[in-house]
């Protein structure tokens, strides 16, 4: 039963992001082109950093804890979408340690090496992008992210691509939930789903969620759906816009080019001595 | 107005499966009428209006809507005409409010946003869904979500109103409310239902199918008295039409 009452529970956040993109704060509404540009000025700038890098990334992090305060976005359910991924950007850096054993800085007397050093920056960098992705995503919304992206001339396949597969998402977890459901109100006491049927478990899922996304796409299409979709009144940039955008790459800049914490650092101990 | 008028020339369609929904089906339905098909399930009612939407293209024959046959270049033209709800509600909700879903069609046609909102709150109106306005579609009850989904079709202003089984999973008075809704929308109208006091109320026509083919088309008052014809398709006569089951004294 409490199995039971998770699924039902997840199937319930499943478009919680959506939700959150709703609301109406400040950050919600600042133009949409404005927050992908700034978005995108901070993941190039966070994957920029250097392989060995690890303090000067920590002042990135501001830009975040910002956004989500502002934006009054409750910070698990990001957590737990993050949690998700994580495993693939740890299987990106995974053989670091392996392959550069190097000893780099010695810390609390451990000597580290280079090859840990660089595992937790991947793990950092990736942590910080998708973090700005998924705070993206939630106070700006699927359709007008993809709005955005057609005003940078993207095509429009592509952008038709990325709105289809993120609904494709929610209706793949929502069958997957309806069928766990099915199996577990037929099969009480089980712990998970036994591995004999799990094979055509999973071949019930694919189907009914390809059945089912063709339904959608094709109530889509009933309703004159032609690849682009119009999301309803296009704001005009403003100044308070352009200052956000101008502001936090500013910021993003100084992080990047000024060591941040070191140079704290000496403030401090300079003021202390 | 000729052009809306629906017409069937001999149309069969196989599923991929090999499973024939529709078998030779010839029929035309002219502008305004109020037509219903029924039939027990697996019969082919949905296949039929998939047809008629052209989400599915006949294996022989031809469909035609006014002078435009259904064909995958006309089909921007047609669905313009046509507004249908699907048998289930989920497949036809997918955006974040039930105002952005019943928004989307009309948004898609290029009208400017001032006169989308008239249209949507319009809708919205007519099925009593005003309340709704703000909420997650797939967060609503069964009925809320059938109300959302005709709202969306009803904002597109279609020439022709395709519903496939519009009144299951409401409650009495979501189900009055369909009705009232159906007798006033005055364009063509066809519904595929198994819920044959509905159609009494609502619709002139009716044509029965049973597997695949068209059994009776004729007047709604003569087939649903047709205890016989009924009992056949694997229906059963309207609840309004049969005698009182307590004592079993006639209608009148
Ligand atoms: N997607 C499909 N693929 C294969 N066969 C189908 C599919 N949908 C329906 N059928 C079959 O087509 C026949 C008619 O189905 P349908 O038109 O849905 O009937 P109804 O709506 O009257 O209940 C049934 O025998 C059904 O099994
Ligand atoms: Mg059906």
């Amino acid at each position: 039963m409490i199995i039971m009452t998770n699924i039902m529970e997840s199937l319930y956040n499943i478009r919680i992001l959506d939700e959150l993109a709703e609301k109406r704060t400040v950050i919600h509404n600042i133009h949409p082109l404005i927050k992908l540009l700034t978005t995108i000025a901070y993941v190039i700038i966070t994957v920029s950093f250097g392989k060995y890098e690890l303090s000067n990334l920590l002042p990135l992090l501001f830009y975040p804890i910002v956004i989500i305060t502002l934006a009054e976005i409750p910070v698990i359910p990001i957590l737990k979408r993050i949690l998700v991924v994580l495993p693939f950007i740890i299987g990106i850096g995974v053989f670091n340690p392996l392959f550069d054993p190097e000893p780099m800085l010695v810390f609390l007397g451990l000597q580290i090496s280079g090859g840990w050093v660089s595992f937790l920056s991947i793990i950092i960098k990736g942590f910080l992008t998708l973090l700005a992705a998924l705070i993206l995503i939630s106070t700006t919304g699927m359709t007008w992210i993809a709005s955005a992206l057609r005003l940078l001339r993207i095509p429009r396949l592509f952008v038709l691509q990325l709105l289809l597969t993120y609904r494709y998402i929610s209706v793949i977890m929502e069958e997957a939930g309806r069928t766990w459901n099915a199996y577990m109100l037929r099969a009480p006491g089980q712990q998970g789903v036994s591995f004999k049927i799990s094979g055509p478990l999973a071949g019930q899922l694919l189907m009914r969620t390809y059945d089912r996304a063709q339904r959608v796409y094709q109530a889509m299409s009933l309703r004159g759906f032609i690849g682009e979709y119009n999301p309803g009144e296009v704001k005009k940039v403003t100044v308070k816009d352009c200052l956000f955008l101008g502001g936090w790459v500013a910021f993003f800049s100084v992080c990047r080019y000024i060591n941040l914490p070191a140079l704290i650092g000496s403030v401090v101990t300079g003021v202390m001595t | 107005m000729s052009h809306h008028i629906v017409d069937f020339i001999d149309t069969y369609f196989t599923y991929p499966d090999q499973t024939q929904a529709v078998k030779g089906i010839t029929l035309c339905i002219s502008h305004g009428e109020s037509v219903a098909i029924v039939g027990a399930n697996g019969a082919g009612k949905s296949s039929l209006l998939k047809l008629l939407t052209g989400i599915c293209l006949p294996t022989k024959g031809e469909i035609r809507i006014g002078e435009t046959p259904v064909t995958k270049k006309t089909l921007p033209i047609i669905r313009q005409k046509i507004g249908f709800t699907f048998q289930d509600p989920d497949d036809q909700l997918f955006m974040t409010t039930v105002y952005d879903d019943v928004a989307f069609g009309p948004r898609n046609y290029g009208i400017g946003e001032p006169e989308v909102e008239k249209r949507v709150m319009k809708a919205l109106e007519t099925v009593g869904a005003v309340h709704l306005k703000d909420r997650a579609p797939y967060k609503l009850s069964g009925g809320e979500k059938r109300a959302a989904a005709i709202a969306a079709v009803l904002s597109m202003e279609p020439d022709i109103l395709v519903m496939d089984e519009p009144s299951a999973a409401l409650d009495p008075r979501a189900r009055r409310r369909l009705i009232n809704l159906l007798r006033s929308f005055m364009h063509t109208k066809i519904v595929a239902t198994h819920d044959l006091d509905m159609v009494l109320e609502t619709c002139d026509r009716t044509i029965v199918l049973k597997e695949g083919k068209v059994v009776c088309d004729g007047s709604s008052t003569t087939i649903l008295a047709n205890e016989e014809l009924l009992e056949q398709c694997g229906l059963e006569k309207p609840l309004a039409l049969q005698n009182c089951p307590r004592c079993g004294a006639k209608k009148e």
